[in-house]
């Protein structure tokens, strides 16, 4: 069953008392709390997810957002995130619930999923062939990786790289996309049909909202793709198109550094990640315009099913 | 049969019991065994009984993570304590490792899906400024405490803070005795360094005898006052009993040096529990001879109603309404346990009213 068949009302139910139990890629989830802006989010932005009989009994994550104290009129309460009794994060004010949820899923996942090389990264797929993109904050990723989403390309993940250790694919986890509100305009006009949700002020970075993950992404969150091309994308005002082959020994320090557990794997991180790096071309990229980019990621696409028609 | 609230341990007695679990079990023993610290050792457990294939498909990566995180634990350890040889082979006496170290360096039974952060060493009082100085030229630098707690370490704690490692997630504690001057039980720490025996493979660095070992372990579980990884704790001691125990003479050998060392009380609680929790197989001789020790009836029953709920996983399926005055009574008997009266109320008073209006200092 898909949590838009849920009716709104015994959405909140279940996350008020018994909890949701709900499916993101590879991992099961128990969600539990009784704040309007968390199912709001989750009802709008995790329809095409599934969801099972809240008296299904095991789930990996056990989780909650709720109000540190009672909520009474006039009192501003502060909500905090809990995994199963353990709260990673500061309490925040209340309009932050939500991406207090998004976040906290994060969390748990970074820090317990080491069957996985986790990176902290994009992932995009077409023609079985996927794209990891990494950029630091403020280089434009997400509104890229929005877009590329909405132009056929598969979402597997806006922030975490799951890069199994045995086989060296990339596990989906298409979550809801994380994006700057002064992107939301840019993707509308990209695309007409992006839906928005979770829309808040965020005191650190301005405010930010979540963009919904293609129904199609979902639909195949259980199919992993093969790592292909590490891209670090960067968005320059009115900047030239650039593809600039990227030294894989940078890259790979790169990834390391931007690992969530490569020392935590040991010597299996550096196998793992040093096969990622033999088998994926890696570039610098850099665009003033989404189209543009776009049309570049097409073509990378393409010129690689063309090889193989040509071998 | 119907599994008991407590899963964990339950799991540890009777390893056979998965084989019935339902997914609600699983989730409850994942969950607990989370939060005890006891993930990996009981995936350890399970593969050792033959029984891994009994895990469910869903829960399976949990424990794999957990041994995985285990393993590279292990392995930093190792080569952790390499390089601190090599660094303090200047001294002119051995280093004695304490705990989880100790477990690793030794490859003993008690190592097995440990998760092991600290280092702790056993340092002759008077030498402590030496191996501290030594440690700092190579980038181990102490943690920065807020100042009533600096006071109150250097006045009254056995140990010196700890130091962290710059660049490594690495700690080292460094001890010269086993608990505080004014403890109640205190065993002399020269005398556990004196019979200290040289690990194959480490040389320099040295680990108690089993008995030292064991009482060690009985010792900090009595003087613990959070308790936070008490049934990890337990299950180190039950692993460290059951090898002990097939050598020869161990059970006369712990019971003397318990005597001589005035520590029966703490071996006679320490035992109870492991007893109680890991099913631990102790002689009865053993038992009859710790009959001296045993506190008063009302005593026992109040330390079983306590001790039993504070060893089981913080997790709240298995917790119940006497937990928080469990918690409370632990804090106060450890830190009775720990300095007179005299001293205690104060730092109690600091502690409860005057601490947590403190600002921290900044980080260094």
């Amino acid at each position: 069953m898909k949590l838009l068949q849920l009716p709104p009302a015994e959405l909140r139910r279940q996350l008020a008392t018994s909890g949701l139990w709900l499916r993101t890629g590879p991992f099961s989830l128990r969600l539990r709390s009784s704040i309007g802006s968390v199912a709001k989010g989750l009802g709008d932005l995790y329809g095409q997810f599934e969801v099972r009989n809240p008296h299904e009994t095991f789930a990996d994550f056990h989780v909650s957002v709720d109000p540190q104290i009672k909520l009474r009129q006039g009192l501003r309460s502060k909500v905090y995130f809990s995994f199963d009794g353990v709260a990673p994060f500061q309490p925040e004010p209340l309009d932050q619930a939500y991406p207090m949820l998004e976040r906290g899923l994060d969390w748990c996942v970074s820090e317990h999923a080491h069957q996985y090389l986790m990176i902290h990264a994009a992932v995009v797929e077409k023609n079985d062939q996927a794209v990891i993109l990494s950029a630091s904050p403020g280089s434009g990723k997400s509104t890229l990786v929005a877009a590329l989403a909405l132009s056929g390309w598969r979402l597997l993940s806006n922030e975490l790289a799951l890069i199994d250790r045995k086989t060296g694919w990339i596990h989906p986890l298409p979550r809801p996309i994380r994006l700057k509100k002064d992107s939301i305009p840019l993707i509308r006009a990209f695309h007409a049909d992006a839906y928005f949700s979770g829309i808040s002020r965020d005191t650190a970075n301005g405010s930010i909202a979540y963009m919904r993950p293609p129904k199609e992404s979902v639909r195949r969150q259980h199919e992993p793709a093969k790592p292909r091309w590490i891209i670090f994308p960067k968005w320059v005002a009115d900047g030239a198109l650039e593809v600039l082959p990227r030294s894989k020994q940078e890259t790979f320090q790169y990834l390391t550094q931007h690992a969530f557990n490569y020392s935590q794997l040991g010597t299996e991180g550096f196998r793992v990640c040093s096969a990622l790096i033999k088998q994926t071309d890696c570039y610098d990229f850099q665009y003033s315009r989404l189209e543009e980019a776009v049309a570049i990621f097409d073509r990378l696409a393409a010129s690689c099913v063309s090889t193989k028609a040509g071998n | 049969m119907r599994a008991p609230a407590e899963l964990v341990s339950h799991i540890f007695r009777n390893p056979e019991a998965i084989q019935g679990f339902s997914m609600e079990d699983w989730d409850k023993l994942v969950r607990q065994a989370r939060k005890a610290n006891l993930l990996a050792r009981l995936h350890a457990l399970l593969i050792q009984a033959e029984l891994d294939a009994g895990i469910p498909a869903v829960a399976r990566w949990h424990f794999e993570a957990a041994t995985t995180l285990a393993e590279t634990h292990q392995g930093e350890m190792r080569r952790e304590l390499r390089r601190l040889r090599a660094l303090l082979a200047e001294l002119e006496f051995p280093l004695v490792l304490l705990k989880g170290a100790a477990y690793v360096a030794a490859d003993l039974p008690a190592s097995k899906g440990r998760l092991i952060e600290d280092i702790d060493l056993l340092v002759p009082a008077e030498r402590l400024g030496e191996v501290e100085s030594a440690l700092k030229h190579a980038d181990w630098q102490r943690v920065g405490l807020p100042d009533y707690d600096r006071r109150y370490y250097r006045r009254w704690r056995y140990d010196a803070p700890q130091l962290q490692h710059l660049r490594r997630a690495m700690v080292i504690n460094l001890h010269h005795a086993i608990v505080p001057d004014s403890a109640r039980y205190r065993p002399d720490a020269n005398k556990l360094r004196r019979r200290a025996t040289e690990i194959p493979g480490f040389a320099g660095l040295t680990v108690l005898t089993s008995e030292d070992r064991i009482l060690h372990a009985a010792t900090l579980l009595s003087h613990d006052d959070g308790l936070s990884h008490g049934l990890r704790d337990l299950s180190d001691l039950d692993l460290l009993l059951r090898q002990a125990a097939s050598e020869t003479d161990f059970w006369s050998r712990l019971l003397a040096r318990a005597e001589e060392m005035e520590l029966g009380r703490p071996l006679f609680y320490a035992l109870r529990y492991v007893q109680h929790f890991f099913a631990t197989p102790v002689p009865d001789e053993v038992e009859h001879h710790l009959r001296s020790s045993e506190p008063g009836n009302a005593t026992l029953k109040l330390m079983d109603g306590i001790y039993t709920r504070m060893l089981a996983p913080a997790h709240r399926s298995c917790t119940d309404a006497f937990m928080p005055p469990a918690r409370a009574a632990t804090y106060l008997r450890t830190h009775w346990l720990r300095r007179p009266p005299r001293q205690l109320l104060p730092h109690l008073v600091y502690k409860a009213f005057i601490g947590p209006y403190q600002r921290d200092p900044k980080p260094a």
